[in-house]
């Protein structure tokens, strides 16, 4: 079955110095869906999609244990170089946060570090893919050589689903993308994520019940650093299992 | 649903009443006299601060255009050259050059009538600067065509006659004489005898009788403290048995003895001058000088008496015998000439060569494009600006990436531990170590190398490039990048922390390593704030004196250096200098000198904010 899985964890226990704030989580994700994670604020959902890249690896006093195979691979592995695995991971951010630097620098940096394009013309190829992708092409293109801070909220967030995308990852995680924007905004990344299913695994964290019925297939609900109940969107927004899941998506509590 | 059930009575209502009352407004009113208070202090501290800086900057500005012009004599000078001379003008060989001021003094002499040869001419010499005979002869040996032929020739003046020109000295004044005067030829060679109508000179003698009377009186109160110590010296001879002490208490109170009869008799003379209306009145050195302008020549008064004066002709004067009103005049220079360093013969050729239009003025480029010299008039910055040159870029060279690497690296690759901790303590605490303290340490490691229990470590570092590398840049840049790194260091972490985490997250989520995170997006960041704080401390360096003196960039050193292994000198240890050395000439050049170090402060300073603005981001 684990064949099927894009990434499986088994018992993933996180460690903030004596905080306990991830406990025996298993969770799978698949190939080409949707997978969102909710629950209560400091419920631990963002910790742990920083653990399926090692962004946690940069913080001093995060611990993870158990394990996290991708495509079958432990990615906590000695052997396992955390820059590559980021390069086949991707991740956006909760904060638009492009590189104060021209829109076309922004795409291109992922695949000239990783050394993606052979030439020049390939290179503009990939950026101008990732933008569409982004669908940020047509308002885009003619200002490729403008700062990318100097685009709106949406935008920005849109430059960093590109740049994200122009790297080429097999998975991509999304740390509630759409809490800095607007409606309309959200409107616009939310078609995106949908698109980008076909491409890619995504992983999305995200405080809107919304947005989760909308954009997932599966949903995992995480309370207390505990993951609570797992599994197809449908059914946890219509028929929990839980009691605690289905007060948190009521909006009982949380 | 309400507690008031369960809860003793408290009506909040009543207290906001309070709010209104008389209790209030006099809260109100203190609150508001308070305020006012502190914004009073304010304003007189920002005050305090404004008239310290204008007056600061008002000194340097006056003192330094004091020695915007430099004075030159002008002459003509007949270049006819002895044989020595002209062997060594000619002779092909660049490094001699010929000195030819015996022909500038020979030009002088004709044109003051003084003599230009021997010991007599001393003071004729001294109108010029030591080595203009050398700058004629560079000039003749440049155009050999000048020999034989008169030559125009601009000569420097000595930096005292510089100052009087300027005025240090005080000017010639009028003394406020009236009448016709009668001069006839005196007892001897060159005194006269003049008789005026009566108190021609009153004013002024009356205000050297005063000064006398002062002086005596003055006299009075130290033959007084003689006479004390002579009476106390008396009674312990008087009380003393053994004969070695006697005798020599008896040579002490016979010393004191002697000395007070002496100035009693210098007080009495001087009282004497001074209420004595009939007796002669002397003019001595150290009295204003008194002078009377006649017939195209100069008498230097020597008795004063109301009707009678007796002088020294200094420039003979066309013809003795009666001069009425208006065709002489009595002229005062204040300051004696004792005090002053140009003797009254020197003062009066002056003010024949300035009415003869003779003295020129040019404006003063040798200050900043000459290097140091010990005589005043020739000085210049240039030397100790080329040194200061050399060492702010051996500096800037260690310094910028030492300085830029560390902070790098303990903000970004360091393990927060204890280590890294006491590090960071450590460099903070090193940005307050006095500069001294790094001179010493420069001293120590880079020039005289370091023993212990007499075994030698190592020699001085810097010896592999230089034998003595002392009074070098490169020693002074090392030492001033000791001195700066901390600073550098901090301001640059400071700026490498100021890099939103969330440039940094991006990059390592697109898989940037740590290196490629710190050089493609943190350092660029962070550039503008490095660069702030290093030019800031480069500034500092700049100005720093103390290292420098430990390890001997202190000294007089006369060219400028030609790269950072020759010796050389600083801005700062050049005022240091200039400002110990007693020529008054050059006050006015330390002022010129502090000027142009504070004006590449400014700039540096003033670069270090644009720098600031132009890349001043928002996130």
């Amino acid at each position: 079955m684990a064949a099927d899985f894009k990434i499986t964890a088994s018992k993933v226990n996180v460690h903030y110095g004596e905080a306990h704030a991830i406990k025996d989580v298993d969770v799978n994700i698949e190939s080409n869906a949707v997978t969102a994670f909710i629950g209560p604020s400091g419920c631990g959902k963002s910790t742990f999609l920083r653990c399926l890249n090692r962004m946690n690896d940069t913080i001093d006093i995060c611990r993870v244990s158990g394990e996290i195979l991708l495509d079958g691979l432990d990615i906590y592995q000695k052997k396992v170089d955390p820059v590559n695995l980021r390069a086949r991971v991707g991740m956006v951010f909760q904060k638009p946060n492009p590189f104060p630097k021209s829109i076309y620098d922004n795409v291109a940096y992922g695949p000239r570090i990783h050394g993606l394009a052979k030439d020049k013309a390939e290179l503009d190829q990939i950026v101008e893919q990732s933008l569409r992708r982004a669908a940020l092409w047509n308002e885009a293109k003619d200002r490729l050589d403008q700062p990318g801070t100097g685009l709106s909220g949406g935008q920005q967030q849109r430059l960093c689903i590109a740049r994200a995308v122009a790297t080429a990852p097999e998975v991509l995680l999304m740390d509630e993308p759409c809490s800095a924007l607007d409606p309309i905004a959200t409107a616009q990344v939310e078609e995106l994520i949908d698109e980008l299913r076909a491409s890619y695994s995504v992983v999305i964290v995200t405080h809107s019940m919304q947005q989760a019925a909308r954009v997932s297939q599966k949903t995992a609900f995480f309370h207390l650093g505990h993951l609570l109940e797992f599994g197809e969107t449908s059914k946890i927004f219509t028929n929990p299992d839980h009691e605690k899941t289905q007060q948190y998506i009521t909006g009982r509590f949380g | 649903m309400t507690d008031t059930t369960s809860e003793p009575a408290f009506d909040m209502a009543k207290l906001s009443a309070k709010h209104t009352s008389q209790e209030a407004e006099a809260r109100t009113k203190r609150r508001h006299w308070a305020e006012f208070r502190l914004k009073a202090y304010g304003i007189l501290a920002i005050l305090f601060a404004a008239v310290a800086l204008v007056i600061l900057v008002y000194t340097i500005v006056a003192k330094t255009l004091t020695v915007t012009n430099e004075f030159y004599l002008s002459l003509d000078v007949p270049i006819q050259l002895t044989e020595r001379q002209s062997a060594t003008l000619t002779d092909d060989n660049p490094n001699t050059n010929a000195n030819l001021e015996n022909l500038i003094f020979q030009a002088m002499g004709v044109q003051l009538e003084a003599p230009h040869r021997g010991r007599s001419a001393r003071p004729l010499k001294g109108l010029i600067s030591t080595y203009e005979g050398f700058s004629l002869g560079e000039i003749v040996g440049a155009n050999l065509d000048l020999i034989g032929g008169n030559y125009h020739f601009e000569a420097l003046l000595d930096d005292n006659l510089q100052l009087y020109m300027k005025g240090d000295f005080g000017r010639l004044s009028d003394a406020g004489t009236a009448g016709p005067i009668t001069i006839s030829a005196g007892d001897s060679g060159d005194q006269v005898v003049i008789s005026a109508a009566s108190n021609a000179f009153g004013a002024s003698r009356i205000a050297m009788r005063e000064d006398r009377a002062a002086e005596g009186r003055a006299l009075r109160r130290s033959a007084r403290d003689q006479e004390r110590a002579f009476n106390e010296t008396q009674e312990a001879l008087d009380d003393a048995t053994d004969p070695a002490e006697r005798n020599r208490l008896q040579k002490l109170l016979d010393g004191f003895g002697q000395q007070r009869d002496q100035i009693f008799a210098r007080a009495d003379a001087a009282l004497t001058e001074a209420t004595d209306q009939r007796n002669n009145f002397t003019l001595r050195t150290d009295d204003p000088s008194v002078f009377i302008r006649a017939n195209g020549g100069w008498i230097k008064i020597t008795e004063m008496e109301p009707e009678r004066l007796v002088g020294t002709v200094m420039n003979p004067l066309s013809q003795f015998g009666e001069v009425p009103e208006g065709k002489w005049s009595g002229l005062l220079m204040t300051s004696p000439e004792a005090e002053r360093k140009i003797s009254d013969r020197q003062l009066l050729w002056m003010e024949d060569l300035k009415r003869e239009d003779r003295i020129v003025t040019h404006f003063n480029q040798r200050v900043l494009f000459s290097s140091d010299s010990a005589q005043a008039e020739l000085a210049g910055i240039w030397g100790a600006l080329i040194g200061s040159f050399w060492t702010m870029m051996v500096t800037f060279a260690i310094v910028f990436p030492i300085g830029v690497m560390a902070s790098i690296y303990l903000e970004e690759f360091a393990p927060k531990n204890r280590l890294t901790d006491f590090i960071e303590v450590n460099i903070n605490n090193l940005a307050a170590v006095p500069s001294i303290v790094f001179g010493l340490l420069g001293l120590t490691i880079l020039l005289s190398g370091v023993k212990l229990f007499g075994i030698e470590l190592f020699d001085g570092l810097l010896k592999v490039f230089a034998e003595d590398p002392r009074s070098t840049p490169l020693a002074g840049g090392v030492v001033l990048a000791l001195m700066s790194l901390p600073t550098i260091i901090i301001a640059s972490r400071a700026s490498i922390k100021a890099v939103p985490p969330s440039i940094r997250d991006a990059a390592l989520g697109l898989g940037a390593s740590k290196l490629q995170t710190s050089t493609h997006h943190v350092l660029p960041l962070a550039m503008p704030g490095i660069l702030t704080g290093s030019i800031i401390a480069m500034a500092q360096a700049l100005g720093e004196t103390a290292p420098l003196i430990i390890i001997g960039m202190n000294s007089f050193i006369q060219d400028p250096p030609g790269g950072p292994l020759d010796k050389a000198n600083v801005l700062p240890s050049l005022i240091y200098l200039w400002n110990n050395n007693s020529e008054r000439l050059f006050d006015g050049k330390t002022a010129v000198a502090i000027s142009v170090l504070l004006i590449f402060l400014i700039l540096m300073n003033a670069l270090a904010v644009v720098l600031r603005k132009r890349f001043e981001r928002r996130w």
